[in-house]
């Protein structure tokens, strides 16, 4: 049950950082979100055998949390769940791409297996781009910034209230999920009934919660909108951002910056 | 399962947004027409338990392994297919932004893959066995047979996701029986989680899907729409990919026959998906000797050595400069 609480724990720690004061917590929702999807978008356009090429890429999310006070490593960490599946369709490149494209001493390296790296790559660059995003703007933000794009408005709504109600019902779930584990010893509760009945009364007590919730949100003259205080004006250094952003990405896909850096750097050994 | 970004070309992950784009507006107007806004907190509520659902397990009967809800089912079953479709692509964003689960730019793909099916072709489905008089075996069919068929239409819009993007080289055959079994024990687990949540709650409180009852009603007449929607997407998926990817046995001849046919018609349709996977295709035109130059595309350097020492020096290096860029960064976090 640890590993429940520590998700949990997890949850909270992403909002907390999302809550600081850094230059890059105070750009504009939209200019980050829009610059995350940008360089998603920029690093899935490689082809399938771009590896070295990637590499520079690692600056943005690096960038993002640096100078928004967020570490690296933690979003690391976070990240690297998340490739199994990737490794998984991944895995078959080798078995499928077996000429070799280049050799270190007397290994030789497949083409499948530089696409099964560049696919890994990219997962974990995608993964902590839009981590990073996360931690230095919060939910609540990229919902605003996700409305003023043009979103629903219920999805918007919708966005916020899953996320409010994620909390408070995943702590009722840790609560029932310990209480069951206590009164069982090893698998056994873990069946098929237990679990209907286990998630059918979280399932009464949220219907019964949304019942609540709905009644004290009218009270409160509830119109189906979420109104947020936050006045979000679009400044000069968003803009900035996002040519910033917008030139490195095009710098960074139209040349193959690893590759010029290691021509100069042996033309110097040389 | 989670499309996941790095799996996906910008056009395809593009094309999944428009799609998805389309299909939530759809959603919500809906909605708005049906002014329910007692739904609006419900939905909300309802996202968060089945993320709070996945939280926990159980042993999978007779095989000692563990499984958890999925939930699409059981949100169309809750709330009617449009609010589900708003909710499951609420809680996919959230698991892309929170834990990276799917992605940013796989959100709509994903939106397609785990709501599309589930709302608007197995929830309908499992209506139809359930009838109007709902019984539990018909409800544990209905679970089922939805389930199995959501997820089933699932795994196959990854697998031609995957394809149309051209990331993996796994041919569409060898992708396929990959997929599809394992989907096929995950949509019975999921049918028989959703059975024994719905079959609790039904009996502890029959009168909860009066209303639904009556939504489903409208839902109904959907039903031909939406499988003529889907219908249309994996037919329209399929005949890109078989025009221009190579099947798993003309592949293996081409492979070793060292020729390529990547011939397609190009106009309309066949024009653009042929287009998207001009760049990435199954069948990178590199090996065999040749270094073709098409542009600032560069295939990967193969013969020429000089370029690989730079290629792996440069990646030392730039690899050297981000972990710097890191630290400093670091470093400057701890002094402030």
């Amino acid at each position: 049950m640890t590993t429940l609480e520590q998700r949990l724990f997890d949850l909270g720690r992403m909002d907390l950082l999302a809550r600081q004061d850094t230059a890059v917590h105070r750009l504009d929702p939209r200019a980050k979100l829009v610059a995350t999807l940008g360089f998603i978008a920029v690093v899935a356009s490689f082809e399938a055998h771009a590896l070295t090429e990637l590499l520079p890429f690692l600056a943005y999310p690096i960038a993002l949390a640096g100078f928004g006070n967020v570490s690296v490593r933690y979003l690391l960490r976070k990240a690297v769940y998340v490739l199994p599946f990737v490794l998984f369709i991944g895995i078959f490149n080798p078995l499928f791409e077996p000429q070799v494209v280049f050799r270190v001493g007397p290994l030789a390296v497949s083409a499948g297996w530089i696409s099964c790296a560049s696919l890994v790559a990219r997962g974990l660059l995608a993964v902590l781009g839009a981590l990073a995003l996360l931690a230095v703007t919060g939910m609540g933000n990229v919902c605003a910034a996700f409305e003023k794009l043009g979103m629903p408005r219920v999805l918007a709504t919708q966005l916020l209230l899953l996320y409010r109600y994620l909390f408070v019902l995943a702590h009722d779930v840790a609560r029932m999920a310990r209480a069951r584990s206590m009164r069982s010893v090893g698998n056994a509760g873990m069946g098929l009934s237990v679990y209907g009945s286990v998630l059918g009364h979280l399932l009464l007590r949220t219907l019964d919660r949304a019942e609540r919730i709905h009644l004290a949100m009218r009270c409160r003259g509830f119109d189906g909108q979420v109104r947020g205080l936050s006045t979000g004006r679009w400044r000069v250094a968003d803009t900035l951002f996002i040519l910033g952003c917008a030139a490195c990405f095009y710098a960074a896909r139209r040349y193959d910056l690893t590759l010029l850096l290691g021509q100069l750097a042996t033309r110097l050994g040389s | 399962m989670h499309m996941a970004d790095a799996l996906l070309s910008p056009a395809v992950g593009a094309a999944g947004w428009a799609v998805a784009g389309g299909l939530t507006i759809y959603s919500a107007k809906k909605l708005r027409i049906a002014g329910d806004e007692k739904l609006v907190p419900l939905m909300g509520v309802s996202a968060a338990f089945v993320f709070a659902a996945q939280m926990i397990n159980f042993t999978i009967p007779g095989t000692g392994s563990s499984g958890h809800l999925g939930g699409g089912l059981l949100l169309a079953a809750m709330l009617g297919p449009h609010a589900a479709l708003l909710a499951i692509a609420s809680v996919l964003a959230v698991q892309a932004l929170l834990f990276g689960d799917g992605g940013l730019l796989a959100l709509g793909c994903n939106t397609l893959n785990l709501g599309l099916f589930p709302c608007f072709v197995a929830y309908p489905l499992y209506r139809a066995v359930l009838g109007h008089t709902p019984t539990r075996s018909r409800l544990w069919m209905g679970s089922l047979l939805g389930a199995v068929v959501g997820l089933q239409l699932g795994a196959f819009a990854v697998v031609i996701e995957t394809l149309l993007s051209g990331k993996s080289q796994l041919p569409l055959g060898g992708f396929v029986l990959l997929m599809q079994p394992i989907h096929l024990a995950i949509g019975v687990v999921e049918g028989l989680a959703t059975a024994t949540v719905l079959l609790f709650v039904t009996k502890a409180r029959p009168e909860l899907f009066d209303g639904e009852a009556a939504r489903a009603h409208r839902a109904g007449r959907s039903v031909v729409v939406a499988l003529g929607i889907a219908a249309l997407l994996i037919g329209g998926g399929l005949s890109a990919l078989a025009s221009t990817q190579p099947d798993g046995l003309e592949w293996s001849i081409s492979r070793t026959a060292g020729t390529e046919e990547l011939d397609a018609p190009s106009d309309g349709a066949h024009g653009f998906l042929a287009g998207l996977q001009a760049k990435a295709a199954l069948l990178p035109d590199y090996g065999f000797g040749s270094t073709p130059n098409d542009g600032d595309v560069d295939a990967w350097p193969t013969a020429d050595a000089g370029t690989s020492v730079s290629g792996i020096v440069g990646a030392a290096l730039t690899l050297f400069i981000m972990l710097g860029l890191g630290f400093a960064l670091r470093r400057k976090r701890a002094t402030t």
